[in-house]
């Protein structure tokens, strides 16, 4: 009796094993990572990314997968915090592309982490899409890192001359996190303002990763009195802290920076007083947004339990691997130098905007080269608990 | 106007608008819009000491549970940062979402971490040290403590910036350049009451007496009749709490997310290094110099401060290993 039992379990679960099995051959698979930092004070960074990454995959699924070459493939997402880690990033780039099969990484979210992954992705066959704005990552010799935003240096220019010549900003303190992608963010927010002949009345403030008490840090910068107070490569945890304490200081300026923040953690920190703050959306504020990307807010929301108006700048990555996937051809999937001959020629309607302006790669102006996805530079300015669009840009292609 | 539309929109910036809606100059009440945009202010050395001892006043509250675990149960507690987070989510909680009084926040907070502390010392470290002599158990535990509940906070309390509106509004402008938030003057008070609650708590009660005996020798301790198991929950309430209100209190000043907590144990063991292992006396010193040395480094060496601490404090750890008041 006992050996017959034994049969049937056995014969049971060899049929359920190769049922399993044939499910899984049959669904052809691409599979994603998102490499970025998940945790610690800029979690919020990272996490957006995957949650972007997630909502529009769990989006395409639902409809039976994307369609490339006539098949329909199901995505994937495969995340890796690096916790803003060099080591930690090469590590999860390794397992990413040599245990997953990872060809297409989204992240990371700084120049070091990004930087580190170079050699990793370049000989494993892989790209990345960073949040980072080092040029040398988008620069010959480079080829596998996509800028996937706006960069601060050309965010900035345009912000400091909209301000210029519409409220006639005449002096400019820089203060910056100090580490070396919001310093990075800095120097060219410095570089930027020189040509615009601005007056740089501060550009050596700057506070530490952690810091919780911005009195100190603003005081100095705000007794120097300028125009315009830019805020370089503000995390949005730091953001609202910020902009109070220099309120609070009883700064009568301009306060900007060049990232992208969220409305709420503004609001329930600095409430009003956060009026007229001004920095880079994405495709999220009411006035631009598509049915599209209303649908996927509601996803998003679903995944992340809220919405994060930093998401707006981090929706195109998927959208844009998967459509360059699609043109390139099947084999660009396990290929990504037939996804890099595709990028010169590619263009889509960008789905997240009402106008459907086009969503391509751009770049050659600033790195010699088409590595940046043509996101629109969508400034807002911060009123009553929301971001207004003060106007939509487009970086050069 | 309105602050609810949209998704960016917020419950807080209704009353945050309404609590802030004027500024105090000395004793003439201007609106804001006077005081924000009227003539522009020169900030100098007074603003500088002032918030230097605001943030020591914050940071001697923090150090105080540190040190004080130290003393006691020789456990360096990594997890003591993580516990000023969640004083200051229970804050966010039930002070900026439930919008109840901000005493009720504290109370909510401090309960909170009373009973964090005490499944601090039944579940993890009173079992840990029964079973292992060496230093580095403890120290282990209380890493991987603070790893899992900065995890915890991610999953159940999402990866935002949390804040909340100041608790009083308005800025007393003393002088030419003094700015001093109505929100920071409260919570400096608290502090301090909260620092001298507890010195005088250790000093003149019998539970304060027990724990000082505890942290002496805790062998004679015993033997003199000290309930050591009884007061090392004790001290592990009293070290939470005091943690948990700091971040409770600091959440309407500072906020407070997922991940700040490892930034705050730095800073804590910075302040114990400097006043001394396991003195009381020396965390409430080591918070003071710290937040002036930040103050003053943040106005005279912006850009290098932590670095000038931190070579300053291998300096005074090199010719003073056990800091200003600590125990050989």
């Amino acid at each position: 009796m006992v050996g017959k039992k034994t049969g049937w379990w056995a014969t049971l679960m060899a049929a359920v094993f190769v049922m399993s099995l044939s499910i899984t051959l049959a669904e052809d698979v691409i599979r994603i990572g998102v490499l970025g930092v998940m945790s610690g004070p800029a979690a919020s960074w990272g996490l957006v990314n995957r949650y972007c990454a997630e909502a529009a995959a769990e989006m395409i699924n639902e409809k039976g997968g994307f369609e490339i070459g006539g098949k329909k493939y199901k995505i994937e997402i495969i995340s890796i915090d690096d916790r803003n880690d060099p080591k930690v990033c090469i590590t999860g780039a390794e397992r990413l592309i040599h245990e997953h099969g990872v060809r297409y990484i989204i992240g990371p979210n700084i120049d070091p982490t990004s930087m580190a992954i170079v050699p990793t992705i370049e000989q494993g066959g892989a790209i990345s899409i960073p949040y980072a704005f080092s040029k040398q990552l988008y620069s010959l010799p480079a080829k596998n890192s996509i800028l996937g935003m706006i960069a601060s240096y050309q965010a900035g220019p345009v912000i400091y001359k909209y301000l210029k010549d519409t409220k006639g900003i005449k002096s400019i303190a820089f203060v910056a996190r100090n580490d070396s992608e919001s310093l990075n963010q800095r120097d060219e927010g410095v570089l930027a303002a020189r040509r615009l002949d601005l007056g740089i009345v501060a550009q050596t403030d700057s506070y530490e990763v952690g810091t919780t008490d911005f009195f100190p840090v603003m005081a100095s910068v705000v007794q120097k009195n300028p125009d315009l107070l830019v805020i370089s490569g503000a995390a949005p945890a730091d953001t609202p802290l910020l902009i109070r304490a220099a309120r609070e200081l009883g700064f009568q300026g301009i306060i900007s920076t060049e990232t992208a923040q969220d409305a709420k953690v503004i609001s329930e920190f600095a409430g009003d007083l956060a009026n007229g703050f001004i920095s880079v959306g994405g495709a999220s504020t009411p006035e631009i947004r598509s049915a599209y990307m209303e649908e996927f807010i509601k996803r998003y929301e679903k995944v992340a339990g809220e919405w994060n108006d930093e998401a707006g700048t981090k929706v195109y990555a998927l959208e844009i691997i998967l459509n360059t996937i699609k043109e390139a051809g099947p084999a660009a999937i396990n290929d990504v130098t037939l996804f890099m001959k595709a990028m010169d020629t590619f263009s889509m309607p960008n789905p997240y905007l009402k106008d459907n302006r086009p969503l391509h790669y751009v770049g050659k102006s600033d790195f010699g080269q088409k590595r940046q996805i043509s996101v629109p530079m969508v400034v807002t300015e911060y009123r009553d608990g929301d971001f207004e669009t003060l106007f939509v840009g487009s970086v050069a292609d | 106007m309105t602050f609810m539309s949209g998704h960016g929109g917020s419950m807080f910036a209704r009353r945050f608008h309404a609590e802030g809606e004027n500024y105090i100059c000395f004793h003439v009440l201007i609106s804001r819009k006077q005081f924000f945009f009227g003539g522009r202010e020169k900030i100098g050395m007074g603003q500088v000491l002032i918030n230097g001892m605001y943030s020591g006043v914050q940071y001697s509250l923090i150090a105080l549970g540190l040190t004080l675990i130290f003393s006691l149960m020789n456990v360096m507690n990594f997890a003591h940062g993580q516990l000023y987070v969640l004083g200051g989510f229970v804050t966010y909680y039930v002070y900026g979402v439930l919008g109840l009084p901000f005493p009720a926040a504290l109370l909510g907070a401090a309960a909170t971490l009373a009973v964090v502390g005490v499944l601090f010392d039944v579940l993890l470290f009173r079992r840990v040290l029964a079973r292992s002599a060496r230093d580095e158990s403890t120290m282990l535990l209380a890493c991987g403590s603070a790893l899992l509940l900065d995890s915890l906070f991610i999953i159940f309390f999402g990866e935002k910036q949390r804040g909340v509106p100041p608790v009083v509004g308005g800025v007393l402008r003393i002088g030419e350049g003094i700015f001093l938030p109505y929100g920071r003057v409260l919570i400096v008070v608290l502090s301090v009451v909260l620092i001298v609650a507890f010195i005088l708590f250790m000093a003149h009660t019998r539970w304060g007496r027990g724990l000082r005996a505890m942290a002496q020798d805790r062998d004679a301790a015993r033997l003199m009749g000290v309930n050591v198991a009884r007061y090392s929950m004790l001290g592990w309430m009293i070290a939470s709490v005091l943690a948990g209100l700091a971040g409770a209190m600091l959440v309407s000043v500072s906020g407070v997310n997922s991940g700040i907590g490892t930034w705050i144990s730095i800073k804590a063991f910075i302040m114990v290094m400097i006043g001394g292992a396991g003195a009381i006396p020396g965390a409430i010193i080591g918070g003071l110099v710290l937040g002036m040395l930040e103050s003053l480094g943040a106005q005279y060496m912006s850009g290098s401060q932590y670095l000038a601490i931190f070579v300053a404090l291998i300096v005074f750890l090199a010719i003073r290993p056990r800091g200003l008041l600590g125990r050989q």
